[in-house]
């Protein structure tokens, strides 16, 4: 078999990179350990390079399995961006917080390296050993503050959420594979297509999968594990969950859903509507309570699931391009999801890192204390609420726009109620910031690294907000269907 | 002048925006310079927004100044902006109000001292509204109609009197909340139209005829839902007398002055022309809730012990007469509401700059404790008197044309609609109209007239001042002006409204065929 070696190209330097630090790390001095950080960020740079190398071109390798077109190169881009602002964020964090710096890193990288070939998998297997590939570390990563109680749970929670859904997962396509003789999602569809079209054991195989993927991107009711590992794991990697790994979940279930399962669109539309619509509400209603920024972000990251979940609510088998604008909505949500996000995450690291805290109540009069950092944390939770002109609401906007096209009226309706409850908790925190007395004084300093990603991110929150098709331009582009 | 055609409208939007981002890199020690370049600012802004006046065509009943550039392609949105009679005046409108709440602040600005951030909101403020007066794009009209949540809800929060937060996060949420049903009523029209266009034009003249009623009943509801919030009609507007009270001076005009009007232009640009059927089927609905609002107006005036709570009130009152004038969908109708709208800006913008600064002398708006503030504040208190009867609408002033022209024409509404009902509802607003000179009279009795309170005789209160003058004058003549000349705004709505009374006609199977109503022969056409 003839392998495609500049298809794989990003993944093979991103491997060499990652056995590269780890050796490296262990022959570095104490005082030198910082060196990790530069050294993944230069690795992931080099990746970042060759996936952009890859771009407009289509490859096919590994008898297809793995297949780089538009849609995988646009979320590697993403997931390699979302990795560099990650170590951005977590280099004065760490600094402050004794963990091991090396095994840190390259356990982001490993997990990296997952997302990147999940991006690619057109085939079950692959997409089973990427999604673990990405989660294993993950697991590692929640917990690497050993000797805090909270990160101890947070790891174990998420360890054990994670492999009984991925069980769950894989049985499904275990089925799915008895079913159709094949693992590749073409040949699937193609099998589907072909037998009795709705066999029970091909619904019950989508009902597992999509239960594996669920606990993946946080979707009610696979949600319970988030807000408790958000809260206990070191913040940058609550930030990397929430966008990199989230992102990465989404993904491969786009490719599943619309790829395999295309035909069976009429089987998974009103279930994934209906998740969509309890995972929306469910996040939103919680979040209404939460007095600790970081547990109010990963229900926040919930109710936004539901958002970008939703479109699917309204796919169809036969209308190709209806099912072009559902996952065009989706995507560019996505897209705009993981700036706003990682930006907010920033922002509660560059205030929470040197003692400020990460209670709602302690943002009390940030503004006067640090106007600067106030101003981008309002824009990245004001663009969560979707407004303008901060691109949620482009995000919000496309996902309306679909729902109405594809005559899901009241899936609109209720996103619409959503958003209004979701702007009463983003709004309280900013009238904390804003409008509450500040009770303490003291000046808060930003490190460079963290400015350096709150100004990337927010100013392409404000320019995508003004300009969507930006971000519009490229979620078009990139359906690979 | 031809860059004025092109780039006039887009100016005046945008120069704001300008000052702000200019503002932004200013440190904020540098006081005037800040101050200075606000002002700056929105006197560019009023500047090519008069221009654009001068070279309006007011013969023309279309769109001038229209500019169409691509904007979102993926989502078919544009950037397509122009100016009819109908929005010029609220256009010029929302530049000049700025234009003078700048001066205003250049000496009165509220704790916590910021100009900054203060003024930087009111110029984001400026490009919000003026932009939803000229936007022909549904997505661009939401955007800027949006647009002026954020700055609004923080000048409400920061600067705003006690009970700020509350109001504050009452404004946002019930304002959100009218916005999403309106956005879901705009993707609904794009999809009911053939092509699929966002472009407000487009929709009016292909219209979206071929649609179920039932469908396009549901779409006007849905849009009027969000007008009807910000105008705000009964019983959506239990969020104004709150905003409109705790909200610093200016913010307290901006939002009288203009923000309300963009509900209200909502109906007249968006709603009406693009679904006439439903807008017939629903006018008595919107005539009763805005008698409704007229009588329930003044009964809360009746009853209010704040001065600025009052003047609230009564502009939920006012804006009754201009959605009575809308219901009647005749051209006179259509221009009895822009005029209401002008009027009700100057006037009641200018008595809550009258409310904020009675409030920085005093320290209390309760009007009980104001009596006597004639020995006082002499020309305070003539002023006061001047806008009061204004806002009463006496024959002569710029309040009296909305108003009158309003009850007139629901006298003979639109052919189609109930004459009953339409003349019932010009009699319950004219009991309105006495019921608001009984307030205003009684207001005035007791916070200019009696006895001076003991409280004040040791004060030395100053009485107005030549900033305060700068920025009144220019209000009171206009409220002379348009009350002997109204064809100042007439003139520039005429064509407009008759050509929208036209297309109202031209869209209907059922109305009979009559020819369009032009009874502005009134005032002397």
């Amino acid at each position: 078999m003839q392998i495609d070696l500049v298809a794989v190209l990003p993944e093979l330097i991103l491997t060499v990179a990652l056995c590269g630090i780890l050796t490296i790390d262990l022959f570095l001095p104490e005082g030198r350990r910082w060196l990790a950080m530069p050294l993944s960020v230069v690795g992931v740079a080099a990746t970042l390079a060759a996936v952009i190398n890859l771009a407009g071109g289509r490859h096919v390798t590994f008898g297809g399995m793995f297949v780089v077109d538009r849609f995988s190169v646009l979320f590697k881009v993403i997931f390699c961006v979302a990795a560099l602002i990650v170590f951005l964020i977590s280099h004065d964090y760490l600094k402050d917080d004794e963990i091991h710096q090396g095994e840190y890193y390259t356990l982001i990288l490993s997990s990296l390296l997952g997302m990147l070939t999940i991006a690619s998998s057109r085939d079950l297997i692959l997409i089973f050993v990427a999604l673990e590939l990405i989660s294993l570390p993950t697991f590692v990563l929640a917990g690497v503050r050993k000797s805090d109680v909270k990160s101890n749970e947070a790891s174990l929670k998420f360890f054990l959420f994670g492999v009984l859904s991925t069980t769950v997962m894989l049985f499904g396509m275990s089925l799915i594979y008895g079913l159709t003789g094949s693992t590749n999602l073409t040949a699937i569809s193609q099998a589907l297509e072909a037998g009795s079209g709705l066999d029970q054991i091909a619904i019950l195989s989508i009902f597992f999968i999509i239960v594996g993927f669920g606990f993946k991107v946080s979707i009610f009711p696979f949600q319970w594990w988030v807000p408790d590992t958000y809260e206990g794991s070191p913040v940058p990697i609550a930030a990397f969950l929430s966008v990199a790994s989230k992102t990465a979940g989404f993904v491969g279930l786009f490719q599943v859903m619309f790829i395999a399962f295309g035909g069976l669109a009429d089987v998974w539309r009103p279930f994934l509507g209906l998740l969509g619509v309890l995972t929306m509400t469910f996040g939103n209603l919680v979040a209404l309570w939460q007095r600790h920024l970081i547990r109010l972000l990963a229900y926040s990251s919930i109710g936004q699931a539901g958002y970008i979940l939703i479109p699917l609510g309204v796919a169809s088998a036969t209308n190709r391009d209806l099912n072009n604008e559902v996952f065009f909505a989706s995507v560019a949500y996505l897209l705009i999801y993981a700036f706003m996000e990682t930006g907010a995450f920033a922002a509660a690291i560059a205030f929470g890192r040197k003692g400020g805290g990460y209670l709602v109540s302690d943002y009390a009069g940030l503004f006067s204390r640090a106007p600067a950092l106030a101003l981008v944390m309002a824009i990245f939770l004001l663009s969560l609420a979707g407004m303008f002109p901060l691109a949620g609401w482009a995000a919000k906007f496309f996902v309306f726009k679909t729902l109405i096209d594809g005559q899901g009226v009241w899936l609109a309706v209720i996103m619409a109620i959503n958003t209004v409850i979701a702007l009463f908790y983003y709004a309280a925190v900013v009238k904390r910031m804003f409008f509450d007395e500040a009770e303490d004084s003291r000046v808060i300093k930003v490190p460079v690294p963290l400015a350096g990603a709150l100004a990337a991110t927010s100013a392409v929150v404000l320019v995508v907000g003004v300009l969507p098709d930006l971000f519009g331009q490229l979620a078009r582009q990139s359906v690979p269907f | 002048m031809n860059w004025v055609d092109r780039w006039g409208v887009t100016l005046t939007v945008f120069l704001p925006t300008l000052g702000v981002a200019l503002m932004m890199l200013t440190p904020r020690a540098k006081d005037g310079l800040i101050k200075g370049l606000a002002l700056l600012a929105s006197a560019a802004a009023l500047l090519t927004s008069l221009l654009v006046m001068a070279r309006f065509d007011s013969s023309d009943p279309g769109m001038q100044f229209e500019v169409n550039v691509r904007w979102i392609p993926s989502i078919g949105a544009n950037y397509h902006i122009g100016l009819d009679g109908i929005a010029l005046p609220l256009f010029v409108l929302s530049a000049f109000m700025t234009f003078l709440c700048m001066v205003y602040s250049l000496w009165h600005l509220p704790e916590p001292y910021n100009p900054k951030a203060f003024l930087a909101l009111c110029l984001l403020l400026e490009t919000g509204m003026t932009g939803t007066f000229v936007a022909l794009d549904l997505v661009l009209f939401f955007v800027f109609w949006e647009m002026v949540l954020v700055p609004m809800y923080f000048i409400i929060g920061l600067w705003g009197g006690p009970r700020r937060q509350y109001a504050a996060i009452k404004f946002f949420l019930y304002t959100l909340f009218g916005s999403v049903f309106m956005l879901l009523g705009f993707l609904a029209l794009y999809f009911q139209s053939t092509p699929h266009t966002f472009d407000i034009l487009a929709l009016q003249r292909d219209g979206v005829l071929d649609v179920p009623v039932g469908i396009a009943n549901l779409i006007f509801l849905g849009m009027g839902l969000g007008f009807a919030i910000k105008v705000p009609m009964w019983p959506f507007h239990t969020w104004l007398p709150d905003a409109h009270t705790e909200a610093p001076t200016v913010g307290s005009v901006l939002l009288a002055a203009v923000m309300l009007k963009m509900g209200t232009y909502g109906f007249l640009r968006i709603s009406i022309p693009i679904l006439p059927g439903p807008a017939r089927t629903f006018a008595p609905l919107i005539g009763v809730l805005a008698a409704i609002a007229i009588i329930y107006g003044a009964l809360n005036c009746l009853a209010q012990s704040d001065l600025k709570r009052l003047v609230a009130f009564s502009s939920v009152g006012h804006m009754g007469f201009v959605m009575l004038g809308i219901a009647t969908m005749t051209a006179s109708g259509f221009n009895a509401a822009v005029f209401g709208m002008v009027a009700h800006g100057i006037i009641t913008g200018m008595l809550f700059f009258l409310a904020g600064s009675i409030h920085e002398r005093y320290h209390t708006r309760e009007i009980p404790e104001l009596s006597g503030m004639s020995h006082q504040l002499p020309r305070m208190a003539g002023i006061l008197a001047f806008c009061a009867i204004a806002s009463l609408g006496l024959p002569g002033l710029a309040g009296f044309w909305g108003e009158v022209m309003a009850l007139l024409s629901s006298y003979r509404p639109a052919p189609g609609l109930s004459t009953t009902i339409f003349r019932t509802l010009m009699v319950v607003g004219g009991i309105g109209t006495v019921l608001t000179a009984g307030y205003f009279l009684w207001m005035l009795q007791r916070v200019n007239m009696g006895r001076l309170s003991e409280k004040w005789k040791e004060k030395k209160l100053a009485d107005v001042q030549p900033l305060e003058f700068a920025s009144w004058i220019p209000l009171l003549l206009l409220v002379v002006l348009l009350g002997v000349y109204p064809r100042l705004v007439f003139d520039a709505t005429n064509p407009a409204s008759v050509r929208l009374t036209e297309a109202l006609t031209a869209g209907s199977e059922t109305a009979t065929a009559g020819p369009p109503q032009v009874s502005i022969d009134l005032i002397g056409r």
